[in-house]
């Protein structure tokens, strides 16, 4: 199964270099895409963890975006009156306590979780609001709707690889040179790799090590295991002694926090500056990123990234998000051929029909709607919920009421 | 004695739950530097004049119809987060056909209603055919169409929809023609008329109350909400019923921006009114999906947010309303809940005494009797 993970990935990222190389479109794979795409990526990667550590406990959290939202503030906020690292810290504090909100109202007073949810975004969309007219307005650079500019934590490159400097020596760039090379597959490789060591923001680095750490605390430690039984089966975990209520507190209350520190990250890292509406739904697009990754940690990650991709491309080049289309085209037409093989012609055809339907449009027309690749990331969700749903294995007392010593 | 107590609890609920936002945001104010009290008599006095009265009735409206889409997927068990979407979509399609055809006065109007709630129906049957059809929650979907729609909107008013005539840079939909327009209701005073849409909206309120608890359809709604297995049996079919009641909340939906559109812009712009659909299911968990419970939920929070326009003369952030809209629903969820545990409780120990067990309770999502606290 992994191995095969593996090889579909890596044939996925060979025709996307057959695509770049076919259409002579280097954006497609560039260091730069790829940097663009962490960057934006790395908000919906850590909503998206904050989602998987609720929902594992069985509490289902729409208030992530409430809770990214406070993390912005409150990020931007610190990060402008004690500087950057105390910023994410604050941030991470103010999304923890809309988390711990969350957790009372869940797991204490047995409130439907998607009402608390949304009014949890209801609150923090109003205390935002309110604290910026009273704290920013009138500050030079402030506003009703926006901090002043902050700094970032700070970026580094990694030497050799990217050029960056090893005790005062600046070191060659051995990726920028390989991936200035066009060679088909070598230099897009090179491209993908340079977008993670080239310019690399501290606060990415921690996201990044916090997929693997996430796998290794949910599925390799007792406080982890304890955490999915109270997902799967409290009834179950409560007879043996575990205690529920408390590991539900504490995945939602963790939930919280990383979903203000991607709060924070877009706030200090990606903007610089807190500015209403700043999170635009992203924390949405984490729980559908969690979804799309079947609610495990590697799996959400590679949604986040999958939509921070889509994301990057059209900020970065229009013409490349068209050179997609013959991507998804192949792609789809390849899926068919799968298909056929296994004996599913029903499937086949389709999915060989929405190819050519997709290739049409590739061929007949020369730009995409921006408005389209806006609606990529949900329209994506939506298709994976109706393909994958029966695929998709969420944890069995998700989002149910629980209370303790209830007759089942 | 048990029968007077009960509803009493229920309506100190939200009562309680205003009070304590209004607490808290005093305790904001204080803390901002604000005279909580001074700033809670500017609103009252100038949320009641006459001026404010008729904006406020206005306002209302949108916010009523918003929650009484939400409520009637609720009464079946569904979330319909989609509001907002189907609202958006539903308004900018109104807006372009009301704009493109020339009718008489009373069709005209009738035309552009039916645009709006077809099209609110047809956004909210995407949900429900997925879930019917293909397992998904109508949570996660209907939140995935919100964004959808906003970009299909914003698509169709750059490409398609846009008004070529109009110089200035507004990206907005030709005008209605005047046959197309709402009628005034009354006049309360200078600057103050009152729209006539108030009346659809009481007409909605009307037929969600006859149509849920008056008919067969209604009861098969609210019998799949709160027990789909023993709905089923009784031959109910959930999944027709699925899609049956997301399609009529999301009609309902698609009336929520008409009162705007034919009462006041009469074409669609981007600067159109945006998060009454998430307004909405504030307005309805306040009146507990009851139509007369939602109007005063909707009338509260219409003068919460035209009172509140006093503030900023006064240098206080009339965001702080926004504020107490948060922490009310979030109260007066907690509150019905601990009411409802109350009333178990009473139950039991009723039970528990050898008395004469009380009528049938009210409260569906009771446990079964005996359950141990």
């Amino acid at each position: 199964m992994k191995r095969q993970t593996l090889l579909l990935a890596g044939g996925l990222f060979f025709l996307l270099a057959l695509v770049r190389w076919i259409t002579d479109n280097p954006d497609l794979t560039s260091s730069g895409t790829f940097s663009t795409t962490l960057r934006l990526a790395v908000p919906i990667g850590l909503a998206a963890l904050g989602g998987l550590y609720a929902e594992r406990a069985g509490i289902v959290n729409i208030g992530l975006e409430g809770m990214m939202i406070l993390g912005s503030w409150f990020g931007a906020w610190g990060a402008w009156q004690y500087g950057p690292w105390w910023g994410v810290a604050i941030g991470v504090a103010g999304g923890a306590a809309a988390g711990l909100l969350h957790a009372t109202a869940t797991v204490t007073f047995g409130v439907d979780h998607i009402i608390s949810g949304v009014a949890i975004i209801t609150l923090a969309g109003g205390i935002t609001r309110y604290l910026s007219v009273e704290v920013y307005e009138g500050v030079q650079g402030g506003g009703a709707t926006q901090s002043p500019r902050v700094e970032g934590v700070g970026t580094l490159d990694v030497p050799i690889l990217a050029g960056g400097d090893l005790f005062g020596w600046s070191s060659p760039d051995v990726l920028g040179w390989i991936e200035d090379k066009s060679w088909l597959f070598i230099s897009d490789l090179a491209g993908l790799l340079r977008g993670f060591t080239n310019n690399l923001s501290y606060l990415t680095l921690i996201a990044l090590l916090l997929v693997p750490f996430t796998w290794w605390l949910l599925w390799r430690t007792v406080f982890g295991l304890r955490l999915r039984s109270s997902g799967e089966n409290p009834t179950g975990a409560d007879s043996l002694g575990v205690p529920v209520y408390r590991m539900r507190y504490a995945a939602v209350l963790i939930s919280g926090g990383l979903a203000g520190l991607a709060g924070a990250f877009l706030a200090i890292e990606a903007a610089g500056i807190y500015r209403q509406g700043q999170t635009g739904g992203r924390g949405f697009i984490g729980l559908a990123a969690m979804i799309f990754g079947n609610w495990m940690p590697f799996g959400a990650a590679a949604g986040a990234g999958l939509f921070g991709f889509a994301d990057a491309l059209q900020l970065r080049d229009r013409p490349a998000v068209h050179a997609l289309l013959l991507f998804v085209a192949l792609a789809a037409l390849l899926y068919a051929a799968v298909l056929l093989k296994q004996g599913k012609t029903r499937a086949a055809v389709v999915t060989a029909g929405l190819g050519v339907l997709v290739g049409a449009w590739y061929f007949t027309s020369d730009k995409v709607p921006p408005e389209f690749i806006q609606a990529t990331p949900y329209v994506i969700t939506l298709l994976v919920l109706c393909i994958a749903s029966q695929r998709l294995r969420p944890p069995a007392y998700d989002g149910k009421p629980w209370r303790k010593g209830q007759v089942e | 004695m048990q029968r007077l107590t009960v509803p009493l609890l229920r309506l100190l609920a939200p009562v309680a739950a205003v009070l304590f936002a209004l607490f808290v945001s005093g305790l904001v104010l204080k803390a901002s530097g604000n005279d909580p009290i001074e700033a809670f008599q500017l609103m009252w006095e100038f949320g009641t004049t006459e001026q404010s009265i008729a904006s406020i009735i206005d306002r209302s409206v949108p916010l009523y119809l918003s929650g009484i889409a939400f409520a009637i997927a609720f009464k079946m068990g569904l979330f319909n987060i989609g509001v907002e979407g189907q609202y958006t979509i539903a308004a900018v399609m109104a807006a372009f056909v009301g704009a493109s055809v020339n009718l008489p006065p009373v069709l005209h109007v009738g035309l552009i209603l039916v645009v709006a709630m077809v099209t609110g129906m047809i956004w909210g049957a995407i949900p429900g055919v997925l879930k019917v059809t293909r397992g998904v929650s109508e949570v996660i979907s209907t939140i995935m169409l919100n964004f959808i729609a906003v970009s299909l909107v914003s698509y169709l008013l750059a490409n398609h929809f846009l008004d070529r005539a109009d110089d200035t840079l507004n990206l907005q939909t030709e005008k209605i023609p005047e046959s197309g327009w709402f009628p005034d209701l009354v006049k309360l005073g200078p600057n103050a008329t009152v729209g006539g849409f108030v009346l659809v909206a009481v007409l909605v309120g009307a037929i969600y109350y006859v149509v849920i608890w008056r008919t067969r359809f209604g009861f098969d709604l609210r019998a799949s909400g709160l027990n789909p297995l023993a709905a089923r049996a009784s031959g109910v079919s959930s999944n027709s019923m699925i899609v049956k009641g997301m399609m009529l909340s999301g009609a309902v939906a698609g009336l929520v921006g008409m009162s705007t559109l034919l009462g006041f812009s009469h074409n669609y712009g981007l600067d159109f009114a945006t998060g009454l659909g998430f307004a909405g299911i504030t307005v309805a968990l306040l009146g507990r999906n009851n139509p007369i419970g939602i109007a005063i939920g909707a009338l509260l929070l219409a003068f919460l947010d035209r009172s509140s326009q006093i503030l900023d003369l006064e240098d206080i952030a009339k965001e702080i309303v926004v504020i107490m809209e948060g922490v009310i629903v979030l109260s007066v969820v907690i509150a019905y809940e601990l009411v409802q545990r109350v009333i178990e409780r009473q139950q039991r120990r009723l039970i528990g005494e050898d008395v004469p067990p009380p009528e049938p309770p009210e409260t569906p999502a009771m446990e079964p009797v005996g359950a141990p606290a």
